[in-house]
């Protein structure tokens, strides 16, 4: 009818990720240039090796984070308490595995059921108090170290079961256990989403809850839900970096790592303010994260210091994100041409 | 020629302006000259607010050219057109309540002494800026204590403070009164009669003949002309701005007076002493299968109060409500959907589109609520309602993956009566559904309702709007002071009369 007042075709789904590859390569870049044997990947015993694989490897709590996150985030929530909830994760299957009487699945199971009553706990208080989810999960955020602590009676477990070793350092497939495990949850969240009408709910719940009530639209169950998948999340992290290190203290597991999941989903592309998600946006996100903390390790930059270039490095790909930071930025380059 | 060329103080030519997916202006040409004022006419979407917010630099231009006094301007912001000579007053009173009137008129440009502000020069200043507006004011009272008028007339006084050789209004009258617009009216003659070019974005038809010297129309982003106001008769203004709607709407005058005259119809939804404090008083109320029932009143008089009860959004406290003979009370808008109900808001942007959701999203939401979680309406069918709603309704948008927010007010609110279409509903609330939508939309909307009641659906149509309630409804509830004072039906339905019954009391007196 009026056709010809419009021109642009919408943009496609991938076209949210063209800065934070942007930003990816960018940083590839750089150390293809100024980081020896950065690329150098070998097969040692079958197994992959190499600096990218690492990144992979050990970005993979961070990637599993952010995808519980960018569906917190996307109904214009977010839940600080993750690092937390890995902590109780990780000490409950500490303490588990060293009991002769569980068994393995058990110990994993448990870990993960005492994470998903985490997020559950999260989402009443969201959904059924009406707390604003930046204070909800604060308290779990400050208190479910303490709970942690009181598993572990303040002391440091060790654990040598070759079976939660394998989680956070064993090879499937000559590829690390933890990369396949991101990938997996990738696959799973994008397919749960994108399969059930939640993934339509959680856009419309964020992008505007009045009309999505007024629609018809649950916004109580969705938001519940997100919490709970977001613990759920939490919760096979914990396992994974507690599996790591062979050992958990709850004071260090996951220690602001929530912080680093909220980055990788900015970076990523899913606003703050809610609406539209991107899941494969956050996992390039964390990956970016992790390829600078790697970065950063060898160019030998001291550790106290590092947060300086990542902030500044991160400040530039959230720019390189912003439509209004572009434009300014073609006006100036128009203006100096001419 | 060379005189007019020589008294011309503003030139646009070839104005162009795009915003993603949509076409806002195409080379539009606008003209105001010294001493006159100009009315900028055109329905919602025609490009109006557009051509200003891009002239003060609210927005950049893809296109064109601007001339103010022979001299080529590009103005980046608001402040860059301020210093230029262009001053705006926009529709909402953008000015700060809780400062004073002093510091609401020179915000941004306060005089300084010693890197301190001069507070007595500020208030000479003010003073000196409202006494052209002739206005005589304690300036140190905060804004907010002064009425909506005097807020207006300061917000002018404030674009006068900056030398302004163009001054422009938009919508400066929607929120004053006939006395206060005559007041606004003097102050503009006034300028006028001082050189001053001066542009008026208004729809009301009447001051634009009261006031305006020229008028230039816009539609759909395009100039349709430019004429001197006392050689174009009203009707033909309306119909420059509109196109070629007036047939539509005498199409649906005539369907409702056949409808009028049809035996009564099945009772569907009937309301009995139904009522909440504070929201609405216990009213009695019916709509029947293939009736448009119009719910009419001041605003504030507790029509939408009404639809939200009914809806389940605000719950009854008192009464019954019946639907299709089965006494319910809904707890929520999910239960009203779930028996049929539908209802499109009044206030669109807040509690109706979704929008940075695709207009296929928009329109299946409704439907995806109901079905649930669960069962997701595959994507090959979501594209199959969504092509099949564009096409019914003439929504105009590229594709179906849209975002709702690029689209014109008036079909995002065909997106809305597109969702709710698909669900087939029983009963269909529509509170203010032409509100901010062009004429033309405004007819197929009209044309619409009018199939649906055909089709047996039963429609509660409010809106503040006389003429479309008397055009589209077979009955109509009059609402005052959120109460029902009225009912009116058939023949006794007609602007007067319910005005009247508006008026009630105070007119029997």
């Amino acid at each position: 009818m009026r056709a010809d007042r419009f021109q642009k075709q919408p943009a496609r789904w991938w076209s949210s990720l063209i800065w934070p590859l942007t930003g990816l390569a960018l940083l590839l870049l750089f150390n293809l240039f100024f980081t020896k044997g950065f690329f150098h990947l070998e097969i040692r015993d079958g197994h992959l090796y190499g600096s990218l694989v690492d990144i992979i490897n050990r970005g993979a709590p961070v990637m599993i984070l952010a995808l519980g996150m960018t569906l917190v985030i996307a109904t214009g929530g977010v839940d600080l308490s993750v690092g937390a909830v890995m902590a109780i994760a990780g000490t409950v299957a500490a303490e588990l595995i060293n009991n002769p009487k569980v068994p393995f699945p058990a110990v994993i199971l448990a870990a993960l059921a005492v994470a998903v009553a985490a997020g559950c706990w999260n989402g009443l208080l969201v959904t059924l108090f009406r707390v604003q989810p930046l204070v909800a999960t604060l308290v779990l955020m400050v208190g479910g170290r303490g709970v942690a602590q009181l598993i572990t009676n303040g002391q440091q477990i060790y654990f040598e079961d070759p079976r939660l070793v394998f989680v956070g350092n064993g090879h499937l497939l000559g590829l690390p256990f933890p990369a396949l495990l991101s990938l997996g949850m990738l696959l799973l969240t994008a397919v749960l989403t994108r399969k059930t009408a939640i993934g339509l709910f959680i856009e419309s719940v964020g992008d505007n809850q009045t009309a999505s009530a007024f629609a018809g639209v649950n916004a109580r169950t969705v938001k519940f839900l997100v919490y709970t998948f977001s613990g759920l999340c939490a919760g096979l992290a914990g396992l994974i970096d507690t599996s790591n290190i062979k050992s958990v203290d709850a004071n260090k597991i996951g220690l602001s790592l929530e912080l680093d999941a909220i980055l990788a989903v900015v970076v990523g592309g899913t606003a703050l303010t809610g609406g539209r998600f991107y899941l494969v946006g956050a996992i390039v996100g964390a990956l970016f994260i992790r390829t600078l903390t790697t970065t950063m390790y060898a160019l030998n930059v001291k550790s106290d210091v590092a947060p300086v270039p990542k902030a500044l490095a991160i400040i530039a790909v959230c720019l390189l994100q912003s439509p209004a930071f572009r434009r300014r930025v073609a006006g100036w380059w128009a203006a100096r041409k001419s | 020629m060379t005189l007019e060329a020589s008294a011309s103080l503003l030139e646009i030519r070839g104005l162009s302006k795009s915003f993603p997916g949509v076409k806002a202006l195409e080379g539009v040409d606008f003209t105001v000259r010294r001493g006159e004022v100009h009315a900028l006419m055109g329905e919602n979407g025609a490009g109006k607010s557009t051509l200003i917010k891009v002239l003060t630099g609210v927005y950049p231009r893809d296109g064109g050219t601007f001339r103010l006094d022979g001299v080529a301007i590009a103005p980046r912001s608001t402040k860059d057109a301020e210093s230029v000579g262009i001053s705006t007053v926009y529709q909402e009173v953008n000015l700060i309540p809780h400062l004073s009137v002093a510091e609401n008129i020179c915000l941004g440009r306060q005089p300084m002494r010693w890197g301190m502000i001069d507070w007595r020069a500020m208030a000479r200043r003010a003073e000196a800026a409202l006494a052209r507006v002739d206005l005589k004011l304690d300036v140190h009272q905060p804004l907010a204590s002064h009425s909506i008028a005097i807020q207006q007339l300061t917000a002018l006084a404030r674009a006068l403070d900056v030398e302004a050789k163009l001054l422009i209004l938009d919508e400066p009258t929607s929120s004053l009164d006939a006395k206060e617009v005559e007041e606004l009216f003097q102050v503009l003659r006034k300028l006028r009669a001082q050189g001053m070019g001066i542009v008026i974005v208004t729809h009301f038809l009447d001051q634009v003949y009261a006031i305006a010297d020229r008028i230039t129309v816009l539609r759909d982003g395009r100039l349709v002309g430019e004429y001197e106001t006392a050689k174009l008769p009203r009707v033909e203004l309306v119909s420059r701005m509109v196109g070629r709607e007036l047939t539509k709407m005498k199409a649906v005058e005539r369907g409702t007076e056949a409808a009028r005259h049809a035996p009564a119809p099945e009772v569907l939804l009937e309301l009995r002493q139904f009522g909440r404090p504070g929201s609405i008083a216990p009213l009695d109320l019916t709509v029947g299968q293939g009736e448009v029932v119009g719910l009419a009143g001041l605003l504030g008089s507790g029509r939408t109060e009404t639809a939200r009860i009914i809806f389940g959004i605000d719950r009854a406290r008192s009464g019954e409500m019946w639907l299709g003979g089965k006494k319910t009370a809904f707890r929520s808008p999910r239960h009203a959907i779930q028996e049929g109900l539908a209802f499109t808001p009044e206030n669109r942007k807040v509690e109706g589109v979704i929008p940075h959701l695709s207009v296929r999203e928009n329109i299946i939401l409704a439907l995806q609520a109901r079905a649930g979680l669960l069962r997701p309406i595959s994507r090959k069918r979501q594209g199959e309602i969504a092509d099949e709603f564009i096409k019914l309704l003439g929504i105009s948008t590229p594709g179906p993956e849209q975002a709702v927010m690029n689209l014109s007010g008036g079909n995002q609110q065909k997106v809305l009566l597109a969702r709710w279409l698909a669900m087939q509903p029983r009963l269909l609330i529509l509170d203010e559904p032409t509100r901010g939508i062009d004429v033309g939309a405004k007819a197929e909307i009209e044309k619409l309702v009018q199939s649906l009641r055909e089709k047996g659906m039963a429609i509660l149509f409010i809106s503040s709007e006389l003429e479309e309630v008397v055009r589209g409804c077979q009955r109509v509830v009059v609402l005052r002071d959120r109460a029902k004072v009225g009912e009116l039906a058939g023949d006794a339905i007609s602007e007067e009369a319910i005005l009247h019954t508006i008026a009630g009391s105070s007119h029997a007196r």
